[in-house]
């Protein structure tokens, strides 16, 4: 039978003169900075088992896993590499496939970019991106967290279940949907206008009115996903311990001193988050939506920048300068998500991650 | 008051509380006028849709337009648009889109979700590394065309499925899901000896039928909806989706679909009731399946909120 030196069959190991001092040593080390040993110890002990067995062990995950990744990387990260005809004069019949093409363009440096710099067209569909943004935040925004306090204080559970169900309908509508909606009520041929027409106030059309396609869109959006927006806000209404009203109202706080000092506390974070997100979005300020109003109002008003990386790009060929547009529209994407978010966390709220 | 009487209201209402004072009477009204006035603006619109597809010509001539108010009702717009030709084939298509790019997409995201759901897993943290990364940054839309198209994929239906055939934050609210079921269930059948595929389809899907049922919604609601991927990458008119031949209709306006032109200027359909009409089936599957899932969104979407 093979004993161990120095350890009992139960395992602990006898006190010896030699021992002792060290033991004493790594004891008041683990005093002296405790926790970190501890986190130290345990990933020692993770790392013991072999790359060999854990791949074993876990082969079945790693398979499962493999379609989302094989997906991700051929439909994200590839075109990812695919931004280099930004730096190219690329042409696509430069040889039989797409992809190969690339290698036989010419590159031209940076001339994609500064050719954007001085293009007009690209200055107009940035100036209506921030605009539809500053309306859509300033119009848009605060929609969902009215409702959602008013639902809120709805206290009968079937007046609410269906209100929120209708409201939540136009959601999943696609864009198709909503604007013909909009044009058979707004439309020249639309409900409002023969109304008019029928009191001899003359017809009008605003779905081609350029004018206010800004504030036209701003409705669609509302009408379509103001509903749905809601749901965050009730999330964390009801996550609201009725002990602070309760509390408040002992206090003396009426409705509207609840309303201010524990409801909209509540959702401050919330509302934090998705201004966050908001602000990272903000170059993209929807696409579908202006694509199928385009040809109705024309380019000059609801040219974004996505619309004119499809108009230039997919419809006119010029894939180089599209991507141009495409990667710089994307790299400031990336700078307001951090700068936001940094923003946030400035202001003491957590933000989209933390720090 | 009655004990029935009161019975009754506390099934309605939960009891206020005492220390919150009484609604007034002009609240309640203002209240109930506003949220009256919000479900009436969703509804109205769809009402007057709805009842235009069904009404007959005569009515819709006499309304110089869309109607609102029904006098007779048929379903000659239906049968026409159903009885074969271009809408019944984009609708053929859609569906078949739909349900496969659904069941593509639901088999991909759970698997991939289950995958990730075990901390510790080798290569666990580099697989949601690349999930996450592409939350942050797009590949832009010039270089997905230019892919797809040198994949082959144009002109084919897996061109409206595979480039967005998953969603990350679907996965991510799958994945919480999945991980805060109790690990002791999973591991007391992983000591009997079940394999992780029989983990996963005989108590983690069992146990997360609410979520499965809203991202499958989501999906769903997605392929259905989807018309700008049919737009760039099919040439052929036979093989369009609803959603791109009712913008077609639409920006043709009065125009009525082909195969039914001539019935139209034979006066026997009226073009407007078979535009209302395409609209109706193309809003019909959504406005139907919500509402069975509505009761798991908050629960999904606040999975996803806190965890991812």
């Amino acid at each position: 039978m093979a004993v161990t030196v120095g350890s009992r069959p139960d395992g602990t190991r006898p006190p010896t003169a030699v021992e002792e001092p060290t033991a004493a040593i790594a004891a008041a080390g683990t005093k002296a900075r405790g926790p970190r040993r501890k986190a130290k110890d345990h990933k020692a002990k993770g790392r013991k088992i072999p790359f060999r067995i854990r791949l074993r062990r876990d082969r079945t995950l790693i398979l499962m896993t493999l379609p989302v990744i094989v997906l991700l990387v051929v439909f994200n990260y590839v075109p990812l590499l695919g931004n280099v005809v930004a730096f190219q004069e690329y042409d696509p019949y430069a040889s039989s496939n797409g992809i190969t093409a690339i290698f036989a363009s010419p590159w031209v440096g940076l001339e994609q970019f500064s050719k954007m710099f001085e293009d007009p067209l690209f200055w107009e569909a940035t100036e209506n991106t921030l605009v539809l943004f500053i309306l859509q935040l300033v119009l848009f925004f605060p929609v969902p967290i009215a409702l959602a306090l008013v639902i809120n204080s709805v206290i009968r559970p079937r007046v609410r279940a269906v209100a929120q169900a209708i409201m939540y309908l136009p959601h999943f509508f696609s864009w198709v949907l909503v604007i013909t909606v909009f044009q058979q009520i707004f439309g020249g041929a639309g409900i409002i206008a023969q109304a008019f027409q029928d009191l001899g106030w003359g017809g009008f059309d605003l779905m081609t009115n350029s004018e206010l396609f800004t504030y036209l869109v701003t409705a669609q959006a509302v009408w379509k996903d103001a509903g749905w927006g809601i749901i965050v806000f009730l999330a964390a209404l009801s996550a609201v311990s009725t002990d602070l009203y309760e509390a408040a109202a002992m206090d003396g706080a009426g409705r509207r001193r609840r309303l201010w000092h524990v409801t909209l506390p509540a959702l401050r974070p919330v509302i934090a988050l998705l201004l966050v997100l908001r602000v990272g979005d903000a170059l993209s300020v929807g696409f579908e939506q202006y694509l199928l109003q385009r040809d109705a109002v024309g380019a000059g008003v609801s040219e974004v920048l996505d619309t004119y990386v499809w108009n230039v790009g997919i419809q006119n060929g010029d894939f180089s300068y599209a991507a141009a547009v495409g990667l710089a529209k994307g790299i400031i994407g990336i700078a307001l998500v951090l700068g936001a978010n940094k923003f946030a966390h400035l202001l003491g709220e957590q933000g989209v991650y933390k720090k | 008051m009655s004990l029935n009487t009161q019975l009754v209201r506390s099934l309605k209402a939960p009891p206020r509380p005492v220390w919150e004072e009484p609604p007034s009477k002009t609240g309640i009204t203002a209240k109930s006028g506003f949220l009256l006035l919000c479900c009436l603006g969703v509804i109205g619109p769809l009402w007057i849709v709805i009842i235009t597809s069904l009404s007959p010509r005569s009515v819709i001539d006499q309304a110089g337009g869309l109607v609102v108010i029904p006098r007779a009702v048929t379903f000659v717009n239906y049968t026409e648009l159903l009885g074969g030709g271009q809408v019944s084939r984009a609708i053929l298509v859609s569906v078949g889109v739909t349900l496969f790019g659904t069941l593509f997409s639901m088999a991909v995201s759970v698997l991939g979700a289950y995958g990730l759901s075990r901390p510790g897993s080798l290569g666990h943290r580099v697989f949601l590394m690349i999930m996450l990364a592409t939350m942050f940054f797009g590949a832009g839309l010039i270089p997905t065309y230019l892919l797809v198209q040198s994949l082959g994929l144009t002109d084919s239906y897996l061109s409206l499925i595979l480039p967005s055939a998953v969603s990350i934050f679907n996965i991510l609210v799958l994945r919480a899901f999945f991980m805060g079921i109790s690990p002791e269930l999973t591991e007391a059948a992983r000591i009997d000896g079940a394999s992780d595929l029989r983990i996963l389809l005989t108590i983690i899907l069992p146990l997360s039928r609410a979520v499965v049922a809203v991202i499958s919604l989501f999906y769903a609601v997605g392929y259905w909806s989807a018309w700008f991927n049919a737009s760039i990458y099919l040439n052929d008119q036979e093989m369009m989706p609803l959603q791109n031949v009712l913008i077609q209709l639409v920006q043709k306006a009065t125009e009525a679909p082909t195969g039914l032109q001539q019935a139209v200027r034979t006066g026997e359909l009226s073009g407007l009731g078979l535009q209302m009409a395409v609209m109706v089936l193309a809003l019909i599957p959504v406005a139907v399946a919500s509402p069975f899932v509505q009761r798991h969104f908050k629960k999904g979407m606040l999975t996803g909120a806190i965890k991812g």
